[in-house]
């Protein structure tokens, strides 16, 4: 039986151990065990990813689909629980499944002395099945599950600690803010249905010429309205920096490696929509480039490691997506995959060191640790060289393909990236070296006590430390003749897969030296200014910024914008609604109503007075008034 | 045998008995009626596999009996795949509300289960009815158990609530009386009927502007009854100071029957009056989203706040029925059926922590996470069926019911659509900050020690409604199937009956043309027009 007539099989295990630890909660014996399911449901998915993936090319189709049963079907539409595999999916599936295990095992040590374990583990299964849905997904509203569930997730691990109000608060806009974006992706599936009579992917790509571009225009700017929000681009990637309040091996799957590539991935699922003339694609391009550059600014004032990674994370995205909108769709997968090894590596990095101080997350704070935890001094390290793009780590391949693109594509896109790139090498490297070199700053106890953590975390790190090294081999430049494993891996679906070959080899050495010096640059200045000095050079930093340094501390006071002119009227609109328009207006026109009801009949019953003389005035004046009449009509 | 009327009044049979054996202390009253309502259950389920849900047609039909021979008034009573599922909804429902109301209920404890029991006779009755002015008085019937529920067993000011709701919804019934009786007028001698069926015939052959009259009618009723804005402020007042168990019959079932009617008896009977009429019952709905989602956020009371989602939530069930497509209606139906369910055990679980505290405020509340673990991990999955998370029931019929709207035919069909949009937003705002404020952050101590975890009674009730939340959510297409039959015969009544009246566009009836409705031109969302 090939694993091609199993498709469901991927999203076996992370779906049982969720059930699993989920029903069964106290029951299994020792607390371990439900760590060591939850890592065997990832594992197994993991495996059972791989050997798709090497079925999947030797049976030399590329498509495979697998429908199971009916989901809904209302008027002319059937959606079937239907799921597919073909390279773009598998690929996904690949870096879902084998970053989520190590981060799984990660999480036995991270994790090990929290009292909700098991809560944690049935949390992370749930998200791995949920992402799996998402990647495999045959048609939209199947899709729309996974895209859901891992908000669900997500709101349920960032709240992960409820009993901080920071935490809860976090998760429920992390979850608010999604549902923005779920929203455009709504209305897009419903005009996709319109125009095309169908919802499942190869038919609609199969019908794309009943669009006119009208339709391509709206479909696909809100399909990006729903990336925008799942992915964290401007103006909906509030959310991310605020999800930091969940433990950090949920930083590291969710909101660095998987649920946050989910806009890509689904721009790049739709690309023949997106490489419509007419598609909203510019606009995705400069979208992804403003949060790029706008997030790297942030990132360089934050003194939360998390923080920083955070935005950084946003920033990377924003390169995803610049690609993506420029239909560099090869080289925005590249950047997914290269990234979710580094991110993830430097997210475990920063949990390692966090755990180690003792839940400090304040960069100014540490310092020196390099000596004390020397695995994850390594495996950060490797994975800041990789991020700043440093030649030959893994990120100086996929950020290079993407700027050759854009440089192809639009100038000014180019000129955001490289100084996205700069900002990036300089804030990275200077959390490197706040963190790890620059003497300490920490108390004498608190120094005691700061030790490498356990082999099940070190372990993880030093895989994504070698995957965040060495990933760049999977997509050496076409232009220089090198292969490109993964443009030819993914050749029969994507139409730019050899996009970038086209440009002349000197020009692209060109290109690689100048994304190169930057990156060297920043990583060079970060260090002059913070390896030996440390919290003097964040001082002059804050003086040659100046006010600017307030603004980036603040994050720009997006937060405060989005709070006086969103959240408030919002929330007086519903005080008013409910505290005034509804009770007076809406209900006191009815008890109104009733008030000129009881009134009236007041004013009756006083007719009413029971004295014979009254009732006998009013029958002659009645009979009066008769007589009269007869009279009048008489004539 | 007459199994349908068997069936109907197999409650009330329970409630003679419970009226004989009154001394037989309160839990033997308990016994009974739950046996009663767990047989009618059983019973509407056992019609239900004989019934054939690839037709549109009547079916379960039993015999014509005459009633008032002299005005061709007969009880007669059928289903089709619409009202199949409500009446299944009820039979359901009232085997909740009877666990619901077990411990909850203090005083007169027999007297309140004859009225339960009562009620879904009557509630029964109105889904099974195909004669109108035996639907009327099922109607009206219901009008008294339940005022009897809110003002005897409700909450402190429960005498106002009980009045207001039975104002209200005496003044629809009277003018839907006066709407029967102006129809069958209306109609030349020898077609003179009130059967609903013939009349689904007859009907729609009226003069428009008598139409108009007659929809205005019958539809005030059903506005109050749905409840649409601005006709809703009754239903806050009512849940909150109703019972547990008259909660949930009152959302599960009873603002149904609005929706129902306006589907069988407005859409059916006037279509010149649905498509004049129609836009503005649109338009009344999105309001009704927006505007009951942004009161429900601002409550302070949880029992306010989820009547407040009622009305939004059944503001998609009107863009639905009003979508005329057999989309839009079938996901109405479903929605329907959804809607009671997931609001159905909302009011359940928020009756089992104001009967430990005694208080519905969501301020003397927080972090119930810790104390009652079973309790809070069941409220998150209902909360999320009533947020609409895909792979819950609550998805399915909005997702139907939006889309339906967007295919429509209206000219501003995709405005309406991304307008409700907007409920999707809203509903996971008021609903996961009231989660939050009551479950998560720090326990608060309480005079009478920790909060008791969920019990026996309490967690059956709680998993049947679970499992149908979660069977809806996974595996809704063989309902959506049965339901289809009858929703095409809805649409293309209206179409057939319409007839030749031009439209400025085409009707998407069974499905979006393949060559889209909009040609090049710019979508109607931004043409200026209107329909009239």
């Amino acid at each position: 039986m090939s694993p091609l007539d199993t498709l469901w099989l991927v999203l076996l295990g992370p779906a049982l151990g969720a059930l699993i630890n989920g029903l069964w909660p106290q029951r299994l014996r020792g607390r371990v065990t439900h760590g060591v399911i939850a890592c065997v449901a990832a594992g197994f998915a993991f495996v059972v990813a791989i050997l798709q993936h090497i079925a999947l090319g030797a049976s030399g189709q590329e498509i495979v689909r697998a429908s199971y049963f009916t989901w809904i079907q209302a008027g002319n539409l059937t959606v079937d629980f239907a799921l597919r595999l073909d390279p773009l999916s598998s690929v996904m599936c690949l870096t879902v499944t084998g970053v989520g295990f190590l981060i799984h095992v990660y999480s036995l040590g991270y994790m090990a002395h929290d009292r909700d374990y098991v809560r944690f583990f049935t949390n992370m299964n749930l998200f791995l099945t949920a992402m799996l849905i998402l990647v495999t997904a045959s048609n939209l509203p199947l899709m729309f599950v996974g895209w859901e569930g891992v908000g669900l997730c997500s709101y349920l691990l960032i709240g992960f600690w409820h009993r901080r109000e920071s935490a809860s608060r976090a998760g429920f806009k992390a979850f608010a803010v999604n549902r923005i974006g779920d929203a455009g992706f709504l209305v897009a599936m419903f005009w996709c249905w319109k125009v095309f009579a169908t919802l499942e992917f190869h038919e609609i790509f199969e019908r794309l010429e009943l669009a006119t571009a009208v339709d391509v225009r709206w479909i696909t700017l809100l399909l990006f309205v729903g990336a925008t929000g799942k992915s964290a681009q401007l103006p909906l990637y509030v959310w991310l920096p605020d999800a930091m309040e969940g433990p950090t091996p949920v930083s590291a799957l969710i909101h660095a490696a998987t649920m946050v590539t989910a806009g890509v991935y689904l721009v790049v699922r739709m690309h023949p929509l997106f490489h419509h003339p007419e598609s909203a694609g510019v606009l995705v391009a400069w979208v992804g480039a403003l949060t790029a550059i706008f997030a790297a600014t942030i990132a360089v004032g934050q003194r939360d490691i998390k923080r920083v990674l955070a935005y950084s994370t946003v920033s990377q995205l924003g390169y995803m997506f610049l690609a993506a909108g420029i239909g560099a769709y090869v080289a925005a997968i590249f950047h997914l995959v290269t990234h979710a090894f580094f991110k993830a590596c430097l997210f475990l990095g920063s949990g390692s060191v966090i755990h180690a101080c003792h839940e400090e997350q304040d960069i100014m704070n540490m310092g020196g640790l390099k000596d004390k935890m020397r695995t994850t001094h390594w495996t950060f390290l490797a994975a800041t060289l990789a991020i700043a793009g440093v030649f030959p780590l893994a990120g100086f391949f996929s950020k290079d393909e993407i700027l050759a693109h854009a440089f192809q594509a639009n100038r000014g896109l180019y000129v955001i990236g490289i100084a996205c790139a700069l900002l990036t090498a300089f804030y990275m490297g200077r959390v490197l070296f706040l963190t790890f070199y620059s003497g300490r700053r920490m108390r004498d106890q608190a120094w005691e006590k700061v030790h490498e953590s356990p082999p099940s975390m070190t372990f993880a790190l030093v895989v994504l430390a070698v995957l965040a090294v060495f990933g760049g081999l999977l997509g050496l430049p076409a232009g220089l003749g090198l292969p490109h494993f993964l443009a030819g891996y993914l050749a029969p679906l994507l139409p730019d897969a050899h996009g970038a070959a086209h440009m002349p080899a000197r020009l692209e050495l060109a290109l690689m030296g100048i994304s190169l010096a930057l990156a060297i640059g920043g990583l060079f200045a970060a260090a002059s200014l913070f390896r030996v000095r440390g919290a003097q050079g964040e001082e002059r930093l804050r003086k040659a910024l100046g006010g600017v340094h307030t603004l980036l501390a603040n994050k720009w006071y997006v937060d405060e914008v989005y709070a006086a002119v969103v959240v408030s009227p919002l929330s007086r609109l519903a005080q008013a609604v409910s505290d005034r328009f509804d009770p007076r207006v809406v209900d006191g026109l009815v008890n109104g109503v009733a008030a000129a009801v009881g009134w009236g009949s007041e004013r009756q019953t006083r007719t009413q007075t029971g004295r014979i003389r009254d009732y006998v005035l009013v029958i002659l004046t009645g009979a009066f008034l008769l007589v009269l009449g007869l009279i009048a009509l008489g004539r | 045998m007459p199994w349908l009327t068997i069936t109907i009044f197999l409650p009330t049979v329970g409630a003679a008995l419970l009226t004989v054996l009154r001394r037989s202390g309160g839990q033997g009253a308990r016994v009974i009626s739950l046996a009663f309502t767990i047989l009618t259950a059983v019973l509407s389920v056992a019609l239900a596999i004989g019934f054939n849900g690839a037709s549109p047609d009547y079916q379960l039909e039993d015999p014509k009996v005459p009633w008032v021979p002299a005005l061709g008034i007969n009880f007669h009573v059928a289903l089709d795949g619409i009202s199949l599922w409500l009446f299944l909804l009820t039979t359901f429902l009232s085997v909740i509300a009877v666990l619901g109301s077990w411990t909850s209920i203090t005083k007169h404890d027999s007297a309140f289960f004859i009225c339960l029991l009562l009620l879904e006779t009557a509630m029964l009755g109105v889904f099974a009815a195909i004669d109108l002015v035996l639907f009327y008085v099922f109607w009206e019937a219901m009008l008294i158990p339940m005022y009897l529920i809110i003002g005897v067993w409700g909450g402190a000011r429960r005498l106002y609530a009980a009045i207001k709701f039975f104002l209200y919804t005496f003044v629809g019934g009277v003018l839907m009386l006066a709407g029967i009786i102006i129809l069958y007028f209306a109609l030349p001698e020898p077609d003179r009927t009130f059967s609903i069926p013939e009349l689904l015939a007859r009907a729609p052959q009226l003069d428009g502007s008598l139409q108009l009259t007659l929809f205005v009618l019958f539809g005030l009723g059903f506005a109050i009854k749905v409840p649409l804005f601005p006709f809703h402020t009754w239903l806050p007042d009512a849940h909150v100071e109703a019972p547990t168990s008259g909660s949930i019959i009152l959302a599960g079932v009873l603002l149904k029957m609005g929706a129902y009617g306006f589907l069988r008896l407005c859409i059916g009977f006037f279509p010149v009056g649905t498509e004049v009429f129609g836009p503005v019952l649109m338009w009344l709905a999105v309001i009704g989203i927006i505007y009951g989602g942004a009161a429900a956020m601002w409550q302070t009371d949880m029992k306010r706040l989820i009547a407040y989602s009622s009305v939004s939530h059944l503001g998609f069930v009107m863009l639905g029925l009003f979508a005329l497509n057999p989309m839009g209606i079938q996901g109405a139906v479903l929605q329907m059926v959804n809607h009671g369910l997931s609001t159905g055990a909302l009011f359940l679980l928020v009756g089992m922590i104001y009967e430990r505290r005694h208080s519905r405020m969501i301020a003397d509340y927080g972090g119930l996470w810790e104390e009652v673990p079973v309790y809070s991990r069941i409220f998150l999955v209902v909360a999320l069926s009533s947020i609409g998370l895909p792979g819950l029931n609550g998805f399915v019929g909005e997702l139907l019911t939006l889309m339906g709207t967007f295919t429509s035919a209206w000219v501003q069909a995709q405005l309406w659509a991304i307008l409700g949009c907007l409920g999707v937003i809203i509903s996971a705002c008021y609903l996961l900050w009231m989660y939050k404020r009551v479950f998560y952050g720090e326990p608060k101590p309480h005079r009478d020690g920790p909060m008791k975890d969920i019990n026996t009674i309490e967690a059956t009730a709680a998993v049947m409604l679970l499992a149908g939340i979660v069977w809806l959510g996974v595996y809704p297409a063989p309902v959506l199937r049965s339901i289809k039959p009858a929703a095409v015969a809805v649409v293309n009544r209206f179409e057939v009956s319409r007839g030749n009246v031009p439209r400025t566009k085409p009707f998407a009836d069974l499905a979006p043309d393949v060559a889209p409705l909009g040609g090049t031109e710019l979508p109607a969302v931004f043409s200026e027009d209107d329909e009239q």
